[in-house]
């Protein structure tokens, strides 16, 4: 058997009726496995963006890297080994937990508390998806009530 | 100029050089059908099934090499043309297909005869497109064409609401296609090429393995001379057939679970494979573990995604097979030492004396083999032959003696039952000069059946030959062999009259038992042009033979089968 791994994979497209829908359904049609996905437009172009983050073999990989360069709107598709990559999480906690204690753990990973209402407390905190995972368990001790997680970003880092 | 969307629908279709649309009108895409109504440039063919429309454009596409085009209307017009859609797709032929769809206004209210056209074309098309106005028309339809056949071709949808074809906009074709994002690779990498006419030189027991996109890229010229130049050895994909003639001593026959002992002996033992356009189909490999174990593999193709998505190949160049061999022949032509290969070519000769491809004939009973050889026989080069799928199918593939690119028209990929005689009258409107045949099953037949009626009105003298075996017989073989004889619902004892049927269309129809009855009944339907069903009545029990079971080796033939 051949080594799953994880990869993320960036792919710019020309914004055209249903070009989402074509990278989806390739996905879905071949059997790939979508992680997670972000989509915006580029500024300034007719482009736009989407972040992949799948799993699979070298083989599988590959031809997702392939079957997506042959979709007709695609541009361009990047896979690097490294990419800066960042997401971002979105938490929300009962009002009764420790705001500075939730305060300080945020600003460990890159965020901060967003929102306070009568309620609860919200926080956002960005950061590199394995950090992301590390500040969902130590966030479990305040009693978060909804994660909203943003899906992967990622740049070249040349 | 200011037309309507139907209006340049139609002088699209006469700049491109289209002279036959197939299609079937409905509410949606009238404006279209009235345009059409007004014009002499083309001709329209009324098929009865718009599954059959689609077919027979791939039969015109497949004969020809241009883009094959049909119309149909939206909802069930369209459903109706999926099959054939996907059916070109895995065979990756040329079409432009045209779909009316409800008005703009109405699109996603579940109105009458709506459905997500481009949703459901989307995963068994090259690509395609929802028209938003009447002002995008002419590039796309300009580009439909251009993508349908360019790169590797393949099918392209365009679903045009009814409102778009009434609307009206500045027409102004396009003299060429910019897509920025869309750029097929058609020059071979030169070192990849280099390195690979090396391997050819060095190589002791070499083989070519001949794929469909020989024929797509218009290079089967290009490779019988380098079968020549090299003196090395060649298998056929079902695809490939007639890349080489068929008494090339160097062709060692079909390749695959229904390919010769000595074409799939060559693939097991060869050193080097020299895949020029395959795309490795299951059907073909077998178990892909002892899939060519013993040998490097070079890959020529234009899909990049076609290239190690099953075996690994040590030789990958994407581009177009033409240009590569182009550059590929001479390279190998100055180091090439034909005569190298001799000892390989015996061994190969000698697998075929042992175990040749052929069948045992009887007085008794026709046997399908017969019937196929003797259309060979007498026919020859002077017929293309359009298959469905089946025995019949892999029988004609293995006994009919082609002798050209394009003189088979079969579905590979999709396996559709149905598709031979549409395709077959696609071939006969694209080849006048041709007899055009379908060897068909009597399963298969009924699949689209109602086109006797097309094919008369239209005056396309189809012959059809049934392969009767009153069985779905490819089904029942499975049967026999891996479930006990367990045959659920394969049996076709009951049946229509298929003389009476063909006579009830106007065509002309024949029973056939016996082989002077068959020389007589084919040499009538050949005199006298017109459309025919010769029903043959064959052997129920004979079996495709050699067969690699599904997933089995390729060196492990069963050979033969003994109740
Ligand atoms: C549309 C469709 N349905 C089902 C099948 C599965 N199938 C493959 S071969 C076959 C039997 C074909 O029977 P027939 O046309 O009589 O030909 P024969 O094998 O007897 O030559 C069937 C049912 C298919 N290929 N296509």
């Amino acid at each position: 058997m051949m080594k799953v791994e994880r990869r993320v994979i960036s792919v710019i497209v020309q914004n055209e009726h249903s070009v989402l829908a074509r990278i989806t359904g390739l996905f879905a049609a071949r059997g790939y496995n979508i992680e997670a996905l972000t989509v915006a437009p580029i500024p300034d172009s007719n482009m736009s963006r989407l972040t992949i983050e799948t799993k699979g073999n070298v083989r599988v990989i590959e031809q997702i890297i392939k079957q997506l360069h042959k979709l007709i709107p695609t541009f361009k598709v990047i896979e690097h080994e490294e990419m800066v990559e960042k997401e971002m999480v979105l938490m929300k906690f009962p009002i009764n937990e420790s705001l500075a204690n939730i305060q300080a753990l945020c600003e460990a990973y890159n965020g901060g508390i967003v929102n306070v209402s009568s309620q609860h407390i919200i926080t956002m905190i960005a950061d590199e998806p394995k950090r992301v995972k590390h500040f969902i368990e130590a966030a479990q001790r305040f009693h978060p009530v909804e994660i909203v997680r943003g899906g992967v970003v990622a740049m070249e880092r040349e | 100029m200011e037309m309507t969307g139907a209006q340049m629908v139609i002088e699209a279709m006469k700049l491109e050089g289209v002279d036959t649309v197939f299609g079937y009108p409905g509410g949606a895409i009238m404006n279209v059908y009235d345009e059409l109504y007004k014009q002499n440039d083309f001709k329209h063919i009324l098929t009865r099934h718009e599954q059959a429309a689609v077919h027979a454009a791939e039969g015109y596409a497949r004969a020809t090499g241009k883009v094959g085009v049909a119309f149909v209307t939206s909802g069930p017009g369209f459903t109706n043309a999926v099959t054939g859609l996907a059916t070109a797709y895995m065979d990756s032929i040329p079409l432009v297909v045209i779909s009316g769809q409800v008005p703009i206004t109405l699109i996603g209210t579940d109105a009458f005869q709506e459905i997500d056209a481009t949703g459901i074309s989307r995963s068994c098309t090259k690509h395609n497109y929802l028209v938003r106005s009447a002002k995008e028309l002419p590039h796309i339809l300009k580009e439909a064409f251009y993508l349908a056949n360019s790169g590797r071709p393949g099918p392209v949808h365009v679903d045009i609401p009814k409102d778009v074809t009434a609307e009206l906009a500045k027409f102004e074709y396009p003299t060429h296609v910019e897509i920025p994002t869309y750029k097929p690779t058609t020059k071979g990498n030169v070192r990849q090429i280099k390195k690979a006419a090396e391997a050819i030189c060095n190589a002791k027991r070499p083989v070519f393995y001949l794929g469909g996109g020989i024929i797509h890229s218009g290079s089967a010229d290009l490779v019988r001379e380098f079968v020549a130049a090299t003196q090395i050895p060649a298998v056929e994909t079902l695809m490939a057939r007639g890349v080489l003639d068929h008494d090339d001593p160097l062709l060692l026959g079909m390749v695959g679970m229904h390919g010769s002992y000595q074409a799939n002996m060559a693939m097991s033992e060869a050193d080097l494979m020299i895949a020029l356009g395959p795309r490795f189909d299951d059907r073909v490999t077998g178990k892909l573990s002892e899939f060519g174990k013993h040998a490097k593999i070079i890959h020529v193709d234009i899909d990049p995604s076609s290239i190690g998505k099953l075996v690994d190949v040590d030789y990958p160049i994407v581009g177009d097979l033409k240009e590569v061999l182009d550059v590929m022949i001479p390279k190998v032509k100055e180091c090439v030492d034909p005569d190298k290969y001799q000892a390989w070519r015996e061994i190969l000769k000698r697998y075929n004396e042992i175990h040749p491809l052929t069948y045992e004939d009887s007085d008794k009973v026709l046997k399908p083999q017969w019937v196929i050889e003797r259309v060979g026989q007498l026919l020859g080069d002077k017929a293309v032959i359009s298959t469905d799928v089946g025995q019949h199918q892999m029988w004609t593939a293995q006994f009919y003696p082609f002798s050209f690119p394009r003189q088979f028209i079969t579905s590979g990929g999709l396996g559709t039952m149905g598709f031979g005689f549409p395709a077959a009258m696609g071939v006969k409107r694209a080849r006048p000069d041709m007899i055009s045949v379908n060897f068909t099953g009597d399963g298969s037949i009924l699949m689209n059946i109602q086109e006797l009626v097309t094919a008369v009105e239209s005056r396309l003298p189809v012959i059809n030959i049934i392969l009767n075996n009153h069985y779905l017989g490819m089904v029942r073989q499975w049967q026999t062999f891996f479930y006990d004889k367990r045959y659920a619902e394969t049996d076709l004892s009951f049946q229509p009259d298929f003389v009476r049927l063909a006579e009830a269309c106007g065509g002309i129809g024949y029973r056939v038992e016996t082989k002077e009855e068959f020389d007589e009944a084919l040499k009538d339907a050949v005199d006298k042009g017109v459309v025919a069903m010769i029903d043959v009545i064959v052997d129920r029990d004979e079996n495709v033979l050699p067969m690699v079971p599904s997933g089995g080796t390729l060196y492990n033939m069963m050979l033969e089968y003994k109740d």
